[in-house]
């Protein structure tokens, strides 16, 4: 049809083929472009945030690895370090709260009869739907009361609560392939409940479990409005260095991270990638 | 089977003699606590760490504290004595007035709550923080005992004798307030009753209005664009197509800051575009960023995974061969596309369009960084009136205002497309 060419097509058919393919083309390249084109400039031998003459033709004196070696602290400078220390320590404990408790609940949730599940699954996604800036000034009026404002773990737990809605809907999907009359076999072969769950059902819901993790892996280390408004000095993550580098006096610096953060999140795409096939082929669906 | 099963008076039992449907019944239930036991930790943790907090942002909006404290609980002698005054009456208050006042003043200076007490009343009443802070030290030397605290107040600062001012304490009496909602709606107490202000004073009514119309083009960009992608992705072949996906689910997975830091990087007057622009021999620079313009480009492509997964989904669904047979009945493209293929993709658009408009209508961190003066959102007037102004009791309305907005459209969501049908990639 219109996006694929047939043999008997006719000239306008064809121009029209053609102009689709381009007009495509041009969006995947809007899509693409802004990502990518932080990798080069990162690489720039001066303080610009524009390609030098001397980049473009392509002489070796117009490349460095300046802002990296400033994002390692060689300036004296070791905020971005630290950001990123902060931001590796936030994420996966926020990470482990959210895939315990959200792979529990999407069991929960996929079981036959649950009553209220509607309403259940509308409140464990909310946090997704709620702006940041309600749920952030909500948790500050709140956290402040009862002391967890302004510390690690109100940061952790707040991060929590925003990376469940990933988690319950990578899961809940992977459940919705799952074979149940499976643990139906274990439990009449003897076995007890835990033993089916941690051999039976975990190995196949695996591939799901883990991109729901990191979906809310991604999820924290990303944050921003949280980390404003209910953490504190020193909770201060590699976002919220960017953000306020953003804001102020924009540091060149930034180009460097920014290539460091495409690169982890290539890595999470292909890993996410890999485990959404590989459960597909364990389901015994084709890959596609 | 059949054969364990005993009737007596026709009642079906179990294997264990109980009635069938009673036992069943049982299992049932064993069932659904099963489920809920599963669900039960989830749920009291979103309920601590989400739903509570909400819950007291919404609680803030209406109560009328200044720092911890209620204002009855501040100026408790002059909540009393200011409920026989009518300030439509046109005269100042009595002299009962200004000796709790003198009382009341005091005990709030001693706790240093005056400078506060005066920051609170001028978000309504403005110049009042300025009179509540020159006044503390004189007003603590009165002696509330003596029988002209009127004139003595009025000798500290002549503005003691302004009945709006004293509006504003008696207007505030109470516990519970709906002044900051007031002020979200752009509405104000006057000496004749609640009014909407000035056409050209109403800023939150036409920051809420802008953050929906830019919301909406938006929305509408990411159709535009993600539509003709989605096609051409379910039309190709698997290989190609998963290819492909790939490019849009790298922006999907790319940090948010990464990618507006790109765009800013990007759209700047000496950014890469602009020197594209000037090197294909234009003279003037565009302004691309720091206005209405430069929210639209990064946030549409912030967005367009969130419409194109969702349309991508559903076409995948309609078999090609409903256009060819359209076609071969005589429709023309045009015909065989809007009356053919369209509608069904209408679920898709629906979802996606949906849930980029609900995401678009709360952002905040896009349009602080690339908005300018013209193009934030509400999200950012909430963070203003929270870090930098300190009028919490205005976010947390104004929130709230936002909060319902974006409830009534997750509700519709649900009912159109289902919470449970949310797909990510």
């Amino acid at each position: 049809m219109a996006t694929t060419l047939q043999p008997y097509a006719t000239t306008g058919q064809r121009i029209w083929f053609y102009t689709f393919r381009v007009l495509c083309g041009l969006i995947f390249f809007y899509l693409i472009f802004p990502i990518l084109v932080v990798i080069p400039l990162s690489f720039n031998s001066q303080d610009f945030f524009t390609f030098t003459p001397e980049m473009l033709r392509l002489d070796p004196d117009g490349f460095s690895l300046k802002h990296y070696r400033d994002f390692f602290g060689e300036n004296g400078d070791y905020s971005w370090l630290q950001a990123f220390g902060n931001s590796i320590k936030i994420a996966p404990l926020a990470t482990l709260i959210s895939v315990s408790l959200g792979t529990l609940a999407a069991i929960g949730l996929t079981q036959p009869h649950v009553p209220f599940k509607r309403q259940i699954t509308a409140l464990l996604i909310s946090p997704m739907i709620v702006p940041l800036i309600i749920t952030s000034a909500g948790m500050f009026f709140f956290y402040a009361n009862i002391g967890l404002q302004g510390t690690f773990a109100g940061v952790v737990l707040a991060h929590a609560a925003l990376g469940i809605p990933f988690v319950i809907i990578t899961v809940t999907a992977t459940l919705s392939g799952f074979d149940t009359s499976l643990t139906r076999a274990a439990a009449n072969m003897g076995a007890d409940p835990l033993t089916t769950f941690f051999r039976v059902q975990m190995p196949l819901i695996l591939p799901g479990v883990i991109s729901g993790g990191l979906f809310a892996f991604i999820t924290s280390f990303d944050e921003v409005v949280v980390v404003l408004l209910v953490g504190s000095a020193g909770q201060k993550t590699l976002p919220w260095q960017m953000f306020i580098g953003l804001r102020e006096q924009i540091s060149p610096t930034i180009l460097a991270v920014a290539t460091i953060l495409v690169v982890v999140s290539i890595g999470l795409l292909t890993t996410v990638e890999m485990l959404r096939r590989r459960s597909e082929r364990l389901r015994g669906m084709s890959p596609s | 089977m059949a054969q364990n099963d005993s009737t007596t008076g026709g009642v079906m039992l179990a294997a264990d003699g109980t009635p069938l449907k009673k036992s069943l019944d049982r299992a049932l239930r064993a069932q659904k606590i099963r489920a809920l036991a599963l669900i039960a930790p989830l749920l009291l943790f979103i309920l601590v760490s989400f739903v509570f907090p909400i819950g007291e942002m919404l609680l803030r909006s209406v109560q009328n504290t200044v720092g911890t404290d209620y204002i009855p609980d501040v100026l408790p002698n002059v909540v009393v004595e200011l409920e026989e005054w009518d300030p439509a009456s046109g005269e100042a208050p009595p002299e009962a007035v200004y000796r709790a006042m003198a009382i009341d003043f005091s005990a709030a200076f001693d706790n240093k709550l005056h400078t506060q007490l005066g920051r609170r009343f001028n978000y309504e009443t403005p110049g009042m923080s300025s009179l509540f802070r020159k006044s503390g030290r004189p007003v603590t030397k009165l002696d509330p005992e003596s029988g002209n605290l009127k004139e003595a107040f009025l000798e500290i600062d002549k503005d003691w004798g302004r009945i709006d001012y004293w509006a504003t304490i008696k207007a505030n009496s109470g516990r519970y307030t709906i002044n900051y909602f007031l002020a979200a709606f752009d509405a104000e107490r006057t000496l004749d009753g609640i009014k909407l202000k000035d056409p050209d004073e109403r800023v939150y009514q036409k920051l809420l209005l802008r953050t929906l119309g830019l919301s909406l083009v938006i929305t509408l960009c990411t159709l535009a664009l993600g539509y003709p992608v989605a096609w051409l992705l379910a039309d190709l072949p698997a290989r190609t197509s998963n290819l492909l996906l790939i490019l849009v689910l790298l922006p999907f997975w790319t940090s948010l800051l990464v990618r507006t830091s790109a765009w800013k990087i990007l759209l700047q007057e000496q950014g890469v575009i602009n020197d594209i622009w000037i090197w294909l021999g234009f003279e003037d620079r565009l302004s691309l960023i720091n206005n209405q313009l430069g929210v639209i480009i990064a946030m549409t492509h912030i967005l367009l995974p969130f419409m194109v997964l969702p349309l991508y989904s559903v076409m995948k669904t309609i078999p090609p061969s409903y256009l060819r047979a359209a076609k071969s009945l005589g429709a023309t493209n045009t015909v065989a596309f809007l009356r053919v293929y369209f509608p069904q993709t209408t679920p898709g658009i629906g979802a996606g369009g949906l849930l980029v408009f609900i995401l678009a209508v709360g952002y905040f961190i896009t349009p602080e960084l690339v908005g300018g003066a013209d193009g934030t959102f509400i999200s950012n007037r909430i963070y203003y009136q929270f870090s930098a102004s300190g009028n919490w009791g205005l976010a947390a309305a104004l929130g709230t205002v936002m909060l319902v907005v974006v409830l009534m459209l997750y509700y519709i969501y649900d009912k159109l497309v289902g919470v449970d049908n949310v797909k990510l990639g």
